[in-house]
């Protein structure tokens, strides 16, 4: 009786999955406005209705077909790589790094949209391939390009942390895809091999990152600091936390960034252990519904698309909870639905739009 | 590629469950991940929270102390001498300082600062170790200090303090009677880590009796504990602990005749000590002429200081105990009570004809024309030169330096002063040890005048007639504490003695012009002062200078002229108050009575002691501030035209003119 009053498109909808990532966010949105001093300026209040348009953007997205999604995959991922070379060009024109396209309706950030657009690109690749060759070089050296290009156009903007989810992501897909492990220890090798020469090409202040990671007070009021002051949040918080908008690393402006990159340490100062737990579990059911439709899904290209796309939520989170923690150096990679600023919350909406998409085709439609 | 895949067939099926073994992989390792970042929260948060505890708490609460008052310094009367007073005042904290060529600029817009002093502080913040305040500057208006206050924020690491700082009413006129404050030093600091010493606006005593009774002056610093955001912007008051004042220090210094007794020392380099001879307490130590102790107290100006060192009236020097002068003639009455107690009878006479013969050296007197036969009083009286000679040399030095010792020449007084020397009393032994040959009769023969190696300080020469006018042992004291009361034994000399150099003494200057200080009666009815001159040679009198009639040192060059001494007291029949004026270079012991006379006048007449000096001063050029001011306005006009540091030193002040002959 009651499937029939709603709309069937609507009733196929992961209603728990939706429920999870707006409870996230929600409870980002009480975040932000604490950081805000009780205020839902500026921060609150403008990320709450992109996160409505971007949910509707997503669901948009779950409606299209896996067979379009599969076809448009390599386009999107030749125009990404365009947009990230014009972005390198305009760069060197106007002087200085820059990261994004000035599109004057919204700031394109072309290496924010590679992290879904490598996935589904490598998605598109292995399904292409015949299962004969998965285990030749074959295999292995298209992905190689595939992932090597947007990494070092990223790299050399340059963008550590966005490079580093891109190549992560993208192996991840590899590895799904079946690639004989020797071919991918190999594949890991050469990258090691590369990794001095990577280190020399890296800018003067992501090696000082790496340097201050390693040792954090070697430089207690530089860059170090970002580090220092959020895990004074973090354990200071202690189980329980210190109360809704009690916080005074973030209130007194102790902890930088703290609607941004280190929102999760504002949180854990107010929320204690219990909340920062609790966002941690939210984020795995969420991946983990992500993997299961991976494991659902009846095509090459639906399995790993969905897989690659978990994965790319999951190194957000891990990136970023591992460097507020100081387990990793700081990279600039955003907590999503929490952190303020809408590239992130888009790209991670994408990744689940496209999961939707594919769940549906499955799953409940078959 | 053979290699590589040799032999193995692919399936779909065989693909597809490759899959999900390596999905269920990469979820295990993500869950690994999960589960290692909450374990690392839970680490941060459990088992380290109370390290993270105190640090955000270290960040929140910033502590600051409240600098103590400094204990106030009065008179016996309860008159300040140094007290507090309210003040607005700018420091940098170099540690918190970002960008401090904006900040100093900002600074300099902000206090109208001139560029010395920019440049003293950008020397300064070169120097400091970095916890260490560098003032900026003092005694702000508060329009400019409010002003700099609400822009904190925007200044990191300015320190807009309202304190308290020190300040002396009677200014230069207690200069080395008190000392001065100063910052702590750095070394202070480091061994005793006492955040106190660094806390902008303190100051602890440098020199003189601020120095030495600091524990008693200091007083308990109070805490303000205030949450702070990250740039130091003021969000609440959290608790504050007041601060406890230092302890009131009363001396025996009468603050009127302290001042008094400065600026009648006029231009002089010299010194005046008065004692009272009942309680042994010092009413006066002036020391002129001296520095204002207030300009020491946040770090004295380079050109302040060369200007100091470089005046050869040496302001620096508190001449009361740190200056050495020959005693000459006042050791006379010291010597006549070492020849009562050795049984001379004070009626025997020795014939003054000028000139005295030891071995093949001629001594002459004083008064070249000889004074005739004279006995003691009259020795003392007009000071004979050749009664001494004759009678030291029968009394024998190692006789007389013991009178001298028990009237306190050549002892060191315990007193909160710095510096204090010791003056020395002569005699065999100790020339045998210093110069390895034996005393001659010669040596005797200048002891017995306070010539020869004898020496002493003012304040020696002021408990001497301390001791001469009581008749006691009396210690001077500078500190009236609960203790403080009449004191000092016996010296085991008889009134009688004692009553023949007192009627000697006072027929020096009250015998109508016969004795050597007429000029020094006491324009007082009723009160007599008795008192001997002195005036020590700097220069040995040559034959050629005897010769051409240079006997007199008053028209030589100031530097050679003879110290003028004076010792006194008064009421010569109920003695009160004993009194030392030393003049360097003053030529003749007269003018040394002269300022002891208008000093002691002021004790019983104030106001007729005041008229005598309004009039001296007008036309020495003003008081102790104005003189001051204009040496000072002299100074910079001579040097700011060639202001290296080498030249500013090699010069000195003033008196250029005098010293050419």
């Amino acid at each position: 009786m009651s499937r029939s009053i709603v709309p069937g498109t609507l009733a196929r909808l992961p209603w728990g999955m939706l429920a999870l990532i707006t409870a996230i966010c929600g409870f980002g949105l009480l975040v932000l406005y604490s950081a805000a001093n009780a205020n839902v300026r500026p921060w609150a209040f403008s990320q709450g209705w992109h996160f409505l348009l971007f949910l509707c953007g997503a669901i948009w997205l779950s409606r299209f077909r896996e067979e379009e999604i599969k076809s448009v995959a390599l386009p999107i991922y030749v125009i990404l790589v365009l947009l990230l070379i014009g972005v390198e060009a305009l760069g060197a024109v106007g002087g200085g790094s820059r990261r994004w396209l000035d599109l004057k309706i919204i700031r394109l950030q072309p290496s924010e949209l590679m992290k879904p657009g490598i996935v589904l690109a490598l998605a598109w690749f292995y399904d292409l391939l015949p299962v004969g060759e998965t285990r030749r070089w074959s295999a292995i050296w298209p992905a190689a390009v595939l992932i090597g290009v947007p990494f070092a156009l990223v790299m050399v903007q340059p963008d550590l942390g966005t490079a580093l989810m891109i190549a992560f992501g993208g192996l991840a897909v590899v590895f799904l895809a079946g690639v004989p492990l020797r071919l991918f220890a190999g594949g890991l090798l050469a990258v090691a091999g590369l990794t001095p020469i990577a280190l020399h090409m890296m800018h003067d202040y992501q090696r000082r990152r790496i340097e201050i990671f390693l040792n954090p007070e070697s430089d207690p009021l530089g860059s170090g600091y970002h580090i220092i002051q959020s895990k004074i949040a973090i354990g200071s918080g202690g189980i329980a936390g210190k109360g809704f908008l009690a916080g005074t690393q973030s209130h007194l402006d102790y902890l930088p960034e703290g609607h941004t990159d280190f929102v999760f340490a504002t949180m854990a100062e107010e929320w204690g252990l219990i909340g920062g737990i609790g966002i941690i579990i939210a984020y795995l059911f969420v991946i983990r519904w992500g993997m299961l439709v991976a494991g659902r899904a009846k095509t090459r290209f639906g399995r790993l698309a969905a897989a690659g796309l978990s994965t790319t939520i999951f190194l957000y989170v891990a990136i970023n909870l591992a460097m507020v923690m100081g387990l990793a150096p700081v990279v600039g990679i955003p907590l999503p639905l929490v952190s303020f600023g809408g590239s992130a919350m888009m790209t991670v909406l994408i990744c689940l739009g496209v999961l939707m998409a594919i769940d549906r085709q499955h799953h409940r439609g078959g | 590629m053979h290699i590589l895949g040799r032999g193995r067939i692919i399936t779909e099926q065989a693909l597809a469950y490759s899959f999900t073994r390596r999905a269920i992989v990469l979820g295990a390792v993500q869950l690994g991940i999960g589960g290692l970042l909450a374990g690392r929260m839970a680490w941060l948060a459990i088992a380290q929270k109370d390290k993270y505890d105190r640090l955000a708490e270290s960040n929140r609460v910033q502590s600051r102390l409240i600098p103590p008052r400094r204990g106030w310094i009065v008179d016996r009367n309860g008159l300040p001498i140094a007290i507090n007073r309210t003040n607005f005042r700018i420091d940098l904290i170099p540690d918190r300082l970002q960008d401090p060529d904006r900040i100093i600029d900002e600074l300099r817009a902000l206090l109208d600062l001139p560029p010395e002093e920019i440049a003293r502080i950008k020397e300064a913040l070169d120097r400091s170790p970095g916890y260490q305040p560098v003032p900026v500057a003092e005694d702000v208006p508060y329009e400019r200090f409010a002003a700099i206050s609400v822009r904190q924020p925007d200044l990191p690491g300015v320190a807009p303090t309202s304190g308290y700082a020190r300040a002396y009413p009677a200014g230069a006129a207690v200069g080395h009677l008190v000392g001065y404050v100063g910052p702590a030093t750095i070394e202070d600091y480091q061994r005793t880590r006492d955040p106190l010493l660094i806390a902008p606006g303190f100051k602890v005593g440098k020199e003189g009796i601020e120095k030495i009774m600091e524990p008693w002056l200091r007083g308990h610093p109070g805490a303000r504990r205030t949450e702070v955001t990250a740039h130091g912007k003021l969000v609440a008051e959290l608790t504050t602990r007041p601060e406890e004042m230092g302890h009131t220090l009363k001396l025996t210094i009468d603050a009127p005749l302290q001042e008094y007794a400065a600026r009648r020392l006029g231009p002089n380099s010299g010194s005046a000590v008065v004692i009272d001879t009942v309680h042994g307490g010092i009413l006066a130590m002036a020391s002129m002429p001296a520095y204002d102790p207030a300009s020491f107290a946040d770090g004295i100006s380079r050109s302040e200081y060369a200007m100091l060192s470089a005046d050869d009236h040496t302001p620096l020097q508190n001449k009361v105990v740190q200056a050495l002068y020959p005693p000459g003639s006042t050791v006379k009455p010291m010597v006549a009570l070492a020849l009562l107690q050795a049984g001379v009878d004070p009626r025997e006479r020795v014939s003054c004809s000028g000139v005295y013969r030891v071995g093949n050296g001629l001594f002459h007197c004083w008064r070249h024309r000889g004074h005739g036969p004279v006995d003691m009083h009259r020795a003392i009286q007009q000071s004979c030169d050749i009664y001494f000679w004759s009678m030291g040399r029968r009394l024998g030095i190692d006789r007389l330096a013991p009178m001298a010792r028990a009237l306190g020449l050549g002892q060191r007084f315990d007193l909160p002063l710095t510096g204090q020397r010791s003056g020395l009393v002569p005699d065999s032994a100790w020339k045998l040890a210093r110069y390895k040959h034996p005393w001659t009769q010669a040596d005797t023969v200048n002891s017995a005048i306070g010539q020869g190696y004898f020496l002493v300080k003012p304040l020696e020469l002021a408990v001497m007639a301390s001791r001469i006018a009581s008749g006691r042992a009396l210690q001077p004291r500078l500190i009236a504490n609960r203790r403080y009361g009449p004191q000092g034994g016996g010296l085991g000399i008889s009134d009688e003695q004692l009553a023949i150099i007192h009627a000697a003494m006072r027929d020096v200057i009250n015998s109508g012009g016969a004795g050597t200080a007429g000029s020094a009666r006491l324009p007082v009815a009723g009160v007599e002062m008795a008192g001997k001159t002195g005036s020590a040679q700097v220069r040995r009198i040559t034959m050629a200078d005897r010769a051409a009639g240079r006997t007199n040192t008053e028209l030589s060059p100031w530097r050679y002229r003879d110290h003028a001494h004076f010792i006194g007291f008064a009421p010569f029949d109920q003695p009160r108050y004993a009194i030392a004026v030393s003049l360097e270079h003053g030529a003749h012991g007269a003018a040394a009575a002269q300022v002891a006379r208008d000093i002691m006048t002021f004790l019983y007449a104030p106001d007729r002691a005041q008229t005598t000096l309004a009039a001296l001063e007008q036309g020495w050029g003003g008081d102790i501030r104005a003189r001051m001011a204009e040496t000072a306005q002299r100074w910079r006009d001579a040097h700011d035209s060639s202001p290296t540091p080498a030249q500013e030193q090699a010069e000195p002040a003033d008196g250029g003119g005098e010293q050419a002959d």
